[in-house]
């Protein structure tokens, strides 16, 4: 196994600088937690709080009002709080993408940035989860979507995509939580053991469960991760997969469409890496942590981008290829629409920053550069929700007969959901990266040249079969 | 527990390592020795450990088996009684219990189930949560979580013995040995 061999062998460099070291790590990752917060910090976590407040206001405007108060209406009766809804869920693939995916295939790189994939995920599915919440309009309600026994001894329906939905995204959340916890775990333990104070102490403490650092629990501790990541692979790719068949299972033209599920998981892999490279490209500079989250990682996260932006572009040029060879009039006129109709202007927005602006990550000067790749994650983040603007609105709002046609303009408590739903996501980040071990120490730690035995030879003094029979390790990193 | 009789016992011999080829060795050398009450404690997994341990395969992936299969159960005796039996919805000219629309559901349940056999399996193999163990006597301890690596062996151990185990453990180049005590009740 070329992961478990040092990297010079395998003809790599290493992750970080010569000077970084155990105790490095510790240091560096824990004193965010320990150490006064730098004013950046307070600048956007005070931002935050004010968008968390436009949320509030908002959202209660709207459930006093009625979601009349949206500009959805008849026949796009699904317009930004769809669209928010698979934008946010869309990001939150990136973390379970890089903790899970890229550990089964053994990506050493991805330990100084899954932590924070990972709360991503988990902050952009909340802020996911709110909006069909507040679109099913009466939310005191909204528990008849679950199986729970109810006065008119009705049962959901479980053919119902919208439903898969609620199982999916819910059982993602809980799922990301857990996986997020467990490999928190060892980290809330350091800073325990860190504390001066004893509120510090008391609180990581009790996250921390009283861990040890046993080989004995590490042993069950590293297949519990394993098997977690494996459930959580074809897991992130059922999400976006039953996000799509929201779309896919109904009969409009632009929806009705196989292409759907991989094209989806495509786009949100996409998203999702963008955000994550915004967050670090901030926290990186605010917190000094260029020396754990280096341009290599950005890089490497770059090429992804450059990848699924591409896969993302392939799906936009098939979907057109198959509208003129479905020879369906109305599937047809949709794609027509979407370029040349009253919302062209969205479509090319998202075809730019989708498909042309990623392609600048062909060329290293650009992949390596901090100011353009932080350009280019938020321009593909704007286009992704332009994307998902483009998917549901020009679908609706043109669909089968010309007297049924309409347009959809957003009111302010549109803009106001929307920009709220920042406010909610940076707030909970800028906690999380005050409070929490921002990336995974004990993981970085055990990717380190020289943090692994430097060679099995030993084993020969007192082999014996028992022994030699769990001679591979577990894998780990 | 009263402070009159504040009698202290002996619990556990701690020895601390400064690398990971010091602490695979010392392993071994416990291991031989036939030690069976002892531990490890590291910063990060170290490969290779169990098997210098002399530890077997975790048996974490049974709970989570079994785990799984009650969630694709479950999923499966749910749908087909709620809608094909208890109150039959007919949609879309379909069998009320028709299958490959509840495959989804069946998915995620299965999936949802497995992760808590995953976790909370993990921690009752485990014994967590568990916030007293005699190794935090030790004030040295606290940097396993930072970047030292520890040998523990209890006293409870029949192999056990002042001497000779603590010239093993210095043997096997520990940088320091510690008898950690207990208040007795």
């Amino acid at each position: 196994m070329s992961a478990d061999k040092p990297i010079a062998e395998i003809g790599e460099t290493p992750l970080v600088p010569a000077h970084v070291t155990a105790a490095y790590i510790s240091d560096a990752v824990s004193g965010v937690t320990e150490q006064a917060a730098p004013i950046g910090w307070w600048i956007i976590f005070g931002t935050a709080l004010l968008g968390l407040g436009i949320l509030g206001v908002s959202v209660g405007y709207l459930f006093w009002n009625g979601i009349g108060s949206w500009g959805n209406d008849s026949p796009v009766a699904w317009a930004w709080d769809i669209t928010n809804f698979v934008w946010w869920i869309g990001i939150g693939h990136a973390g379970t993408l890089i903790s899970a995916v890229l550990f089964l295939f053994r990506q050493k790189w991805r330990t100084s940035v899954n932590r924070f994939a990972e709360a991503m995920t988990i902050f952009a599915v909340m802020c996911a989860l709110l909006y069909p919440t507040i679109h099913v309009g009466r939310v005191w309600v909204l528990y008849w979507a679950l199986p729970l026994p109810n006065q008119m001894a009705m049962w959901p329906n479980f053919k119902s995509p919208l439903l898969w939905d609620v199982f999916a995204v819910s059982t993602y959340f809980t799922v990301s939580l857990l996986f997020w916890y467990v490999g928190l775990l060892p980290d809330f333990a350091t800073l325990r053991d860190r504390s001066k104070s004893l509120l510090r102490k008391k609180v990581y403490g009790a996250f921390a469960l009283g861990w040890r650092g046993s080989n004995r629990h590490w042993r069950n501790y590293e297949r519990a991760y394993l098997i977690l990541a494996a459930l959580s692979t074809p897991l992130v790719l059922s999400v976006h997969s039953v996000v799509s068949f929201d779309f896919a299972t109904s009969v409009m033209p632009g929806w009705h469409t196989t292409i759907f599920p991989p094209y989806f998981v495509a786009g949100a892999v996409f998203s999702g890496f963008a955000m994550v490279s915004t967050l670090m490209i901030i926290s990186r500079q605010v917190f000094n942590l260029k020396d754990l989250m280096t341009m290599k990682h950005l890089e490497l996260m770059n090429k992804i981008m450059l990848v699924t932006g591409s896969l993302v572009g392939y799906a936009y040029s098939m979907e057109f290829f198959i509208a003129w060879y479905s020879g369906n009039a109305y599937e047809r006129y949709v794609f027509i629409n979407r370029a040349t109709g009253p919302y062209w202007w969205a479509y090319w927005t998202m075809v730019t920053c989708n498909v042309l602006v990623p392609q600048v990550f062909w060329f290293k000067k650009f992949r390596t550069s901090i100011p353009v790749m932080f350009a280019v994650s938020i321009l593909i983040n704007i286009g992704m929700w332009f994307e998902r603007f483009v998917i549901i609105v020009t679908s609706l709002h043109r669909d089968y007969l010309p007297s049924a046609w309409g347009m959809f303009s957003p009111t302010i408590v549109d803009v106001g959901c929307y920009v709220g739903s920042f406010g909610l996501f940076f707030t909970l980040f800028s906690l999380f990266i005050r409070w929490m071990p921002m990336i995974a120490m004990f993981e970085v730690k055990a990717a380190l040249p020289g943090a692994q035995p430097s060679h099995h030879a030993h084993a020969d003094d007192h082999a014996d079969a028992a022994h030699a029979a769990h001679a591979e390790p577990a894998p780990a990193e | 527990m009263t402070d009159d009789n504040k009698q202290k016992r002996p619990v556990v011999l701690l020895a601390e390592f400064d690398s990971p080829d010091s602490i695979i060795h010392a392993a071994e050398k416990v291991r031989d020795a036939g030690f069976e009450k002892w531990d490890v404690h590291t910063p990060y997994p170290v490969h290779g450990m169990d098997a210098a341990m002399g530890l077997t395969d975790s048996r974490l992936g049974w709970i989570v088996l079994l785990c799984g299969l009650t969630g694709v159960t479950a999923a499966v005796t749910m749908m087909q009684w709620m809608n094909g039996y208890d109150y039959p919805l007919v949609i879309a000219g379909k069998p009320p219990d028709a299958i490959p629309s509840m495959v989804p559901i069946m998915f995620e349940l299965t999936v949802l189930l497995a992760s808590f056999g995953a976790v909370f399996g993990m921690f009752g193999l485990n014994e967590l949560p568990k916030h007293h163990h005699p190794v935090f006597g030790s004030d040295r301890f606290e940097a396993f979580s930072h970047d030292k690596f520890f040998v523990s062996i209890e006293v409870e151990d029949k192999k056990y013995d002042a001497e000779k185990t603590r010239a093993l453990l210095t043997d096997a180049h520990a940088t320091y040995v510690e008898l950690v005590e207990e208040e007795v009740a």
